[in-house]
């Protein structure tokens, strides 16, 4: 009886082991792979963005005349996800870019070993107009929309 | 990578020669790892170059992945798919590498920035230590925090878009307040930014873990724009 309680014992323990193994091992970082599936509210605002950032490299490159058509760019790794837009020629200028990939999922969080923390101040954020000789921001998600929506047009000149 | 790069330099001396050789370097770096590239290294090596074949740099900046995944509880990961990308930790290395460049060139004032994080060095060309604003991730135009830094790194990890689903795996049912930007400073731009990364996978645990690193001081900002600090961030904020 001893013997089978202690086998037990470290089957039990084995099982909750390997649990938090598999919980500790999973990358957090891979990209989702979210094609389809969006809420329709990430859709129109991504169209929105998309439509702006259009305009932008509509009028950069007003020198370029683009055949008509459809073009799907190249996914872009945004880091957190992928993105990959489709642009539509119609006149030699762009008339819509299209989301076809946008990071809207993410893995799931994964319990890190929480040592007892200190209590963290915390502050609502406020505008400063301070000057300043640099600005840090994220900006990866703009850049893998650059860069997919370059690799559509180049296959439209 | 294709990330904007700028360099000031507050030393008059030589410094036009410094900037010509600082983005050559740079362009070196992106021809050597974008995966956008496909005659960069790392994709001729994710389309199988035998790693015989690996420069030797390559070799380290793998290595450094590897190191980075482990000392973050695996939340640091270059697979995507079965493809390799560092570029995650490429961006903060190269910078950092940038410089020690123009350290050995005898510049010790500078300002150096590759996709919104930051390397400084001595003093602006005020004589002052250099401001490195956070920008508000809800607007871009606006600069929420301003921190003066004389010889450390600063890296902001975010996402512009709505875009995580993290749950707390011992309470699933309970909503959290999801992050929306953390900064970090550290001892230099390749360890702020390296920690940057993991930590902003790690959702809401990301400033604890921040605050459990020694020499790193963080500034995480929520969905809802409330802002979490480690307990040494103020000594940086104007």
């Amino acid at each position: 009886m001893k013997k089978l309680a202690l086998s037990a014992f470290v089957i039990i323990s084995f099982a909750l082991y390997s649990f938090g193994l598999r919980h500790s091992d999973s990358p957090l970082l891979v990209s989702p792979k979210t094609s389809s599936g969006q809420g329709s509210g990430t859709s129109t605002a991504a169209r929105s963005s998309a439509s702006s950032s259009a305009t932008t490299s509509g009028t950069a490159q007003t020198a370029t005349t683009y055949k008509d058509g459809t073009y799907t760019g190249s996914v872009a790794d945004a880091f957190y996800g992928n993105v990959q837009v489709q642009a539509t020629i119609q006149g030699g200028k762009i008339t819509a870019v299209k989301f076809l990939q946008y990071p809207n999922d993410r893995p799931n969080s994964v319990e890190i070993n929480r040592q007892a923390m200190p209590y963290l101040q915390q502050e609502a954020i406020q505008a400063q107009s301070a000057h300043v000789d640099g600005v840090s921001g994220a900006t990866d998600t703009s850049q893998a929309f650059v860069q997919s929506l370059s690799s559509a047009l180049s296959q439209a000149m | 990578m294709g990330m904007p790069v700028t360099a000031e330099i507050a030393d008059n001396k030589r410094a036009a020669a410094a900037i010509a050789d600082t983005f050559a370097y740079f362009h070196e770096i992106d021809k050597r790892y974008s995966t956008y590239k496909p005659e960069s290294e790392i994709s001729r090596i994710n389309a199988g170059l035998p790693e015989a074949q690996w420069s030797g740099e390559m070799k380290t900046v793998l290595s450094l992945c590897e190191q980075t995944k482990r000392e973050t509880y695996g939340f640091f990961d270059i697979m995507r798919g079965d493809k390799l990308d560092p570029s995650g930790l490429v961006k903060g290395w190269a910078i950092q590498q940038a410089a020690e460049r123009l350290r050995r060139r005898g510049i010790d004032n500078f300002c150096l920035e590759a996709g919104g994080d930051f390397q400084v060095s001595g003093a602006s060309s005020r004589g002052e230590p250099w401001r490195i604003g956070i920008r508000n991730p809800f607007n871009r135009d606006e600069i929420i925090k301003v921190l003066t830094v004389a010889s450390e790194g600063v890296a902001t990890s975010g996402t512009a878009v709505r875009g995580q689903h993290i749950y707390d795996p011992h309470n699933p049912e309970a909503p959290i307040k999801d992050v929306k930007s953390l900064t970090v400073i550290g001892p230099n731009v390749y360890e702020a930014d390296r920690f940057a990364t993991a930590a902003f996978a790690m959702g809401k645990d990301g400033i604890n873990f921040i605050e459990s690193l020694d020499g790193f001081e963080g500034y995480a900002i929520d969905t809802e724009g409330i802002a979490t600090l480690t307990s040494g961030f103020e000594r940086y904020a104007v």
